[in-house]
C-alpha cells in the first residue's frame, strides 16, 4: 500500500467526522439520536477501513510475497541481522542449506511444514509456548527457536546428533530425558516424521519478517 | 408465568447462569492447578500437563462468561419486550445440547488431551489455538446454539412490535459477535494468516462486541437497581458504542505489530488502541453519575456494588493495564510476557466476571422476593466481594512485578532466547511472584465459595432485610 499509517489514521478520522456532521444535522448533541447516528457512522467507517486494510495485509503476508517466506525457505540459510535503516532486526535468507540432508521440492516442503503446523496445533504447544509472542508463558518463545545458539552449544552433544536439525528433532521427541530447566517439557508422543515436520516449521517461521520482534535476539552464527 | 411471577425465559436465563457459575468454579480450580505447576513443575507431570490445565482454565472462562451473558439476556428480554420469549422450547433444547457438548469436550480434554498431527485431531480432539481450542465439531455446535439464541432474541423483539434502543444495539452486536466466531473456524499452514484472523475472534470480541454487550446488560441492570430513566441510559449506551467501536475496531492493530503483518499496523494499532480507554472512562462516569443521582438508594445492594466493581475493574484492568503495554515501543519488549497475563486477569474479571455476578444477584432477588418488598442485602456478600477483589488484585500485582522483570531480563537484555527465558524465570522477582499469585489465587477461590453460598442463601431470612420505603416500591 502506498499510504503510511498517519495518512490512513487521519483519513479514518476525517471521513468519520464529515459523515458524522452530515448525518447528525438538525439534532442537538444532548439527544440520544445524535449519538446513535454518530455511533452508526463511525462504526461503519471503521469496519470499511478494517476490510480495506485486511485485503492489503493478506496480500502482503501471502507465502512468498516478501514478509512471509515460501515453504522452500527451509532449503536456505537463515540469519537474523540488524537493519541500520529500519533500526531493528530482520531475517536474512542466503545460500543453500539442506534440511535433514536434502533439498526439498516445493510440494515436499509445503507438505512438510503443513504437517508441522498440524502437529503444533494438535499437541497444543501454544498453551505452554508463545509463537510470534502469542500463547502461554510457561515455556520459551519459539519465534526464532531455529536460530537459538543452544542447539549447537549444548543440545547437539547432549542427544548425540550430527547436525542442528537432527539435534532439534531428537530433543523434541524426548525433552523430558534431556532437561535444561527444572520445568521440563513433557514427552508428547511425537513421531520421527512429526519431529522433522516441526523442525521444518520452526525454520520456516524464523524467516518471517516480524518488524524486529524479538529485539536483540542473539542468533546462532554457525 | 410461573408461581414466582417469572417468565419461562427468565427461568431459562437462570439455568444458563447456574451452569455458568458452576463452570466458573472449574475455571478457578484449573487456574490453581496450573499456578501450582509453576512452583512444582513435577506435579501431575505427564498426566495432566500445564497446557491441558491451561486450556481447561481459559476455555471454561470463555464458555462460562458467554453462558452468563446469554442467561442475562434471556432474563431481561421479557422485561424489555413485555412478553414471553418466542421459541422458548428451542432455547431449552439448545441449553441441553450446549451442556452435553461442553461435557464431551471437557472429557476429551481430560482423557485424550492431544492427538497426532493431522486434521482428525483438529476436528475431534483439540484445535490448539489459544481460547478457541475446542475441536471443530464443537465450533459448529456452538454456532448452531448461538444462532438459536439469536433467532429467539430477534423473533421476540419482532413479535413484541417494539424495538427499544437497547434492543437495537443488542441485536446488531450479537450478530457481529456470532459472525466473528466464524473467523476462527478454519485451518491454514500460514501462521501469520492464522493469527491475523484469530485476533478477530479474541480482540474483536473482548474489546469490541463483548464490551458493547455488557454495555447493554449494564444499561438494563442500572435501570433495574437504580431505576435510571431509559432516556439517560440509552444516550450513554450510544456514546459508548461510538467510543468502543470507533477505537476498538482499528485498535485491533495492537496485535499486528509482530506477527508478520505490514509496518503500518505499528502506527494504526498504537494510535487507536491508545484511545480505547475512553469508553471505559465514559462507563465509570455513567455509573457514578447514576448512583449519585439516586444518592446510592437501591433495591439490591450486592448488585449495585458489583456494578461499581465492574466499572472500576473494566477501567483499570482493560483501560490502564492494557494502555500500559499497547504502544509498539513498549510492546516490543513486553509482548508475550506475564504482563499480558496480569492485564488479562484484571480485564476479564473487572469487565465480565463482575457483570455476570451483578446479574446473578438481580436474578436471585426476584426468586426470593418476587414482590420487591425489601432492600436485598446480606452480610456474606461483602466477604465474598472483598476476598475476590483482594484475590484478583493480588494476583494481578504479582504478575505485574513478574512481567516487568521478564520484560527487562528476558526481552530487553537477554534477547528472548531459550536461556534468556530460563534466566528470567529463575530471577527472584519472577520466581517469588509465582508464590504470591498462588496465595492470592486461594484467597480468590475462598471468595468464590462464599459467593456461591451467599447466592444460595441471601434473602431467605426476611427478618434480616430492610423493608423498601413505599415510594420506591411504586417505582418497581
Ligand atoms: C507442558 C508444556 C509444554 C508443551 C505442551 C510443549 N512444550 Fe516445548 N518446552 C516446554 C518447556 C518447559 C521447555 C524448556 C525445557 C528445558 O529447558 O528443558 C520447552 C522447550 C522447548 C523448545 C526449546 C526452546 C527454544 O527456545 O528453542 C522447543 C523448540 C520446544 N519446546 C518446542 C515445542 C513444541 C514444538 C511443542 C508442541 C509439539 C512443545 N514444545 C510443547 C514446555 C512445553
Ligand atoms: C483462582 C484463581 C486463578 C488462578 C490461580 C489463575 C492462574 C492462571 C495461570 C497460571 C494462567 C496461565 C498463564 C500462563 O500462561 O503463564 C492463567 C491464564 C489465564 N487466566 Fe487465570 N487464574 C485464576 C483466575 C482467573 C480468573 C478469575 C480469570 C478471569 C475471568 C482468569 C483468566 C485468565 C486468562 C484470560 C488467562 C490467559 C492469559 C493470557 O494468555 O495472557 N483467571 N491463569
Ligand atoms: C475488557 C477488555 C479487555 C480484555 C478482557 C482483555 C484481555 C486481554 C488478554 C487475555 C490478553 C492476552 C492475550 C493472549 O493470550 O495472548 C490481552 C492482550 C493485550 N491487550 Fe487486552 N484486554 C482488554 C482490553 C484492552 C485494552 C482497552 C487495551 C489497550 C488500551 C488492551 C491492550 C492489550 C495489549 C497491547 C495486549 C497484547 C499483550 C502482548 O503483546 O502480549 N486490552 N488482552
Ligand atoms: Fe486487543
Amino acid at each position: 500500500m502506498e499510504f503510511g499509517w498517519l495518512e490512513i489514521t487521519v483519513a479514518a478520522i476525517v471521513i468519520s467526522l464529515i459523515l458524522g456532521v452530515i448525518f447528525t444535522r438538525g439534532s442537538s448533541w444532548i439527544e440520544p439520536r445524535f449519538w446513535k447516528n454518530i455511533a452508526i457512522v463511525t462504526s461503519l467507517v471503521m469496519v470499511v477501513f478494517l476490510l480495506i486494510l485486511t485485503f492489503d495485509t493478506l496480500a502482503s503476508i501471502k507465502m512468498g510475497n516478501g514478509r512471509v517466506p515460501e515453504a522452500t525457505v527451509i532449503n536456505k540459510k537463515i540469519s537474523y541481522v540488524y537493519d541500520e535503516q529500519k533500526r531493528w532486526y530482520v531475517p536474512k535468507v542466503s545460500g543453500e542449506e539442506p534440511l535433514f540432508g536434502k533439498i526439498w521440492s516445493e510440494e515436499e516442503a509445503l507438505a512438510l511444514i503443513n504437517k508441522g503446523k498440524m502437529t503444533i496445533q494438535s499437541k497444543a504447544c501454544m498453551d505452554c509456548h508463545t509463537l510470534l509472542g502469542n500463547g502461554g508463558y510457561y515455556a520459551p518463545d519459539l519465534t526464532k527457536a531455529w536460530l537459538d545458539p543452544k542447539w549447537n552449544l549444548l543440545i547437539k552433544d547432549m542427544v548425540g546428533a550430527n547436525s542442528k536439525e537432527e539435534a532439534m528433532a531428537k530433543w523434541i521427541q524426548h525433552p523430558d530425558q534431556y532437561p535444561t530447566f527444572q520445568r521440563k517439557m513433557p514427552d508428547l508422543g511425537i513421531t520421527d516424521e512429526e519431529a522433522k515436520a516441526i523442525v521444518a516449521y520452526l525454520k520456516w517461521m524464523s524467516a518471517i519478517d516480524t518488524n524486529g520482534f524479538p529485539d536483540n535476539f542473539k542468533a546462532d552464527e554457525q | 408465568m410461573t408461581k414466582q411471577g417469572l417468565y419461562e425465559s427468565q427461568k431459562l436465563g437462570l439455568w444458563y447462569m447456574v451452569a455458568g457459575l458452576i463452570l466458573f468454579g472449574a475455571q478457578n480450580l484449573f487456574g490453581l492447578l496450573i499456578a501450582y505447576q509453576y512452583i512444582n513443575p513435577d506435579f501431575l507431570f505427564g498426566l495432566l500437563d500445564f497446557n491441558i490445565g491451561r486450556i481447561l482454565h481459559i476455555n471454561a472462562m470463555v464458555v462460562w462468561l458467554l453462558l452468563g451473558f446469554i442467561g442475562a439476556i434471556y432474563w431481561f428480554l421479557p422485561i424489555e419486550t413485555g412478553r414471553e420469549t418466542v421459541g422458548i422450547k428451542l432455547g431449552k433444547l439448545a441449553f441441553f445440547v450446549l451442556v452435553a457438548a461442553v461435557t464431551v469436550v471437557v472429557l476429551v480434554y481430560l482423557f485424550i488431551q492431544i492427538g497426532p498431527g493431522n486434521q482428525i485431531s483438529l476436528w475431534f480432539i483439540n484445535e490448539g489455538r489459544e481460547y478457541i481450542e475446542a475441536p471443530r465439531w464443537a465450533d459448529i455446535g456452538i454456532v448452531v446454539v448461538v444462532l438459536i439464541f439469536l433467532y429467539n432474541v430477534i423473533a421476540t423483539v419482532i413479535a413484541s412490535k417494539r424495538l427499544t434502543g437497547i434492543m437495537g444495539v443488542l441485536i446488531v452486536d450479537l450478530v457481529a459477535l456470532a459472525g466473528l466466531y466464524l473467523a476462527g473456524m478454519f485451518y491454514t499452514v500460514n501462521i501469520s494468516v492464522d493469527q491475523y484472523f484469530w485476533w478477530w475472534v479474541i480482540h474483536l470480541w473482548v474489546e469490541a462486541t463483548w464490551e458493547v454487550l455488557i454495555g447493554c446488560i449494564m444499561a438494563l441492570s442500572l435501570m433495574y437497581v437504580l431505576k435510571t430513566p431509559r432516556k439517560i441510559v440509552e444516550g450513554w449506551l450510544y456514546l459508548e458504542v461510538f467510543l468502543v467501536f470507533g477505537t476498538g475496531i482499528l485498535g485491533l492493530g495492537h496485535h499486528y505489530f509482530w506477527i508478520g503483518t505490514p509496518e503500518y499496523w505499528l502506527g494504526i494499532g498504537g494510535f487507536f488502541s491508545a484511545l480505547e480507554p475512553l469508553p471505559l472512562v465514559a462507563m465509570i462516569i455513567h455509573a457514578i453519575y447514576d448512583a449519585g443521582a439516586h444518592k446510592l438508594r437501591t433495591v439490591n445492594r450486592p448488585a449495585l456494588f458489583w456494578i461499581f466493581a465492574q466499572a472500576f475493574g473494566n477501567f483499570f484492568g482493560a483501560g490502564v493495564w492494557g494502555f500500559m503495554q499497547t504502544l509498539p515501543q513498549i510492546n516490543m519488549y513486553s509482548h508475550g510476557t506475564q504482563l499480558a497475563a496480569s492485564h488479562g486477569h484484571m480485564a476479564f474479571f473487572g469487565a465480565y466476571v463482575a457483570t455476570n455476578i451483578a446479574v446473578a444477584y438481580i436474578m436471585v432477588q426476584k426468586l426470593r422476593d418476587p414482590e420487591e418488598k425489601y432492600v436485598f442485602d446480606s452480610k456474606l456478600w461483602k466477604w465474598a466481594y472483598v476476598l475476590m477483589i483482594i484475590g484478583i488484585v493480588g494476583m494481578v500485582g504479582a504478575l505485574m512485578v513478574a512481567g516487568f522483570a521478564q520484560t527487562e531480563i528476558e526481552r530487553a537484555v537477554g534477547g528472548s532466547g531459550w536461556q534468556a527465558y530460563i534466566d528470567a524465570q529463575l530471577h527472584p522477582w519472577m520466581a517469588e511472584a509465582m508464590w504470591w499469585r498462588l496465595g492470592f489465587g486461594f484467597i480468590f477461590f475462598i471468595g468464590y465459595i462464599l459467593l456461591i453460598i451467599d447466592l444460595l442463601t441471601i434473602g431467605k431470612n426476611k427478618e434480616e432485610l430492610e423493608v423498601l420505603p413505599e415510594a420506591e416500591v411504586s417505582h418497581a
